[in-house]
């Protein structure tokens, strides 16, 4: 996986195989002190101690299909290779909290890549799932969930066409002003 | 820049328009696990957006899956037309969308160059 960004999609997936109801995805970059932060946390069956200590290991998989997982370990991977390194906070019942932490300005950082793809394919592939997202550069921050979309739309769907188009562009224009300004 | 208060303005639109079909519609569902990922599920998913977007499509569903082992065939798309059987197309690229959304989800005509999968129901 060439994003970062890909990555958060694979660990909301997670998520949802774990029958996460609610999921947040925190994106902090700290350029003060060169560090960004993935956080995704949600309320799903969550793993015991030996299971999260397992996760990172690619021959260990709670799937059925395959006898690998590659998942987290290839986030794992990616975090290490930037001066970083990736926990997983779990616990049975309550849910998982997993966070991958990189050196902002490693030259080996994957790029964060096209968040906004990633956040449209999640909002609207799960339209009962209450998500949340916020992603900080610096000072600015932009948040959205779909609880707030779900109330302005009432009985809409989120798929509508022009509900569609709406979210693209509010998605690529709020994260790109992040970076100052309206990028392309 | 867009705002939450077009979205407003967007929603008293379409209010006054037709009823919204809520059910008895088609099902697009992308294979989302990391296998999927990987091969490009990402940019298929935004391939299948962007159509449902352009040709104005008010009755589709549209779903992420995880992985059911068949990753080599990645990315996975299903297309489920109410009671027709459920299609899965194997290594679907960007560019294959408009064919199948245009064939298969508009005008009932299964794309069998790219089908892997049928189940019967």
């Amino acid at each position: 996986m060439h994003e970062l960004a890909l990555h958060v999609l694979d660990l909301v997936q997670n998520s949802l195989e774990a029958q996460a109801t609610s999921v947040w995805l925190e994106v902090s970059e700290n350029t003060a002190a060169d560090l960004l932060t993935i956080r995704v946390m949600d309320n799903g069956r969550g793993m015991d101690k030996q299971a999260a200590a397992n996760a990172t290991d690619p021959f260990s998989t709670s799937r059925t299909t395959r006898k690998v997982g590659l998942g987290l370990p290839l986030m794992d991977m990616t975090a290490r290779q930037a001066d970083g390194y990736l926990t997983i906070d779990s616990k049975p019942g309550k849910g998982t909290i997993v966070e991958a932490v990189y050196r902002l300005s490693h030259w080996d950082r994957p790029p964060l890549g096209n968040m906004a793809d990633t956040v449209r394919t999640i909002i609207v592939a799960n339209p009962e799932l209450d998500f949340h997202y916020s992603h900080s550069v610096g000072q600015t921050v932009f948040s959205v969930s779909t609880q707030e979309l779900k109330e302005i739309l009432g009985e809409i769907p989120l798929t509508h066409p022009d509900v569609l188009v709406w979210l693209e562009s509010y998605l690529k224009e709020n994260t790109a002003n992040l970076y100052g300004g309206v990028q392309e | 820049m867009k705002t939450v208060e077009d979205l407003k303005r967007l929603r008293e639109q379409l209010h006054s328009q037709v009823r919204l079909r809520h059910d008895g519609g088609t099902q697009i569902i992308v294979g989302m696990g990391t296998c999927g990922i990987a091969a490009g599920a990402r940019e298929v998913m935004t391939a299948v957006l962007d159509e449902i977007a352009k040709r104005k499509l008010s009755d589709v569903v549209v779903r992420q899956t995880g992985c059911i082992g068949m990753c080599e065939k990645e990315v996975l798309l299903d297309i489920a037309r109410p009671g027709e059987p459920r299609i899965t197309y194997g290594t679907v690229k960007p560019e294959h969308v408009p064919k199948i959304i245009a064939e298969h989800v508009v005008n009932g005509h299964i794309v069998e160059e790219l089908v892997v999968g049928k189940l019967e129901r």
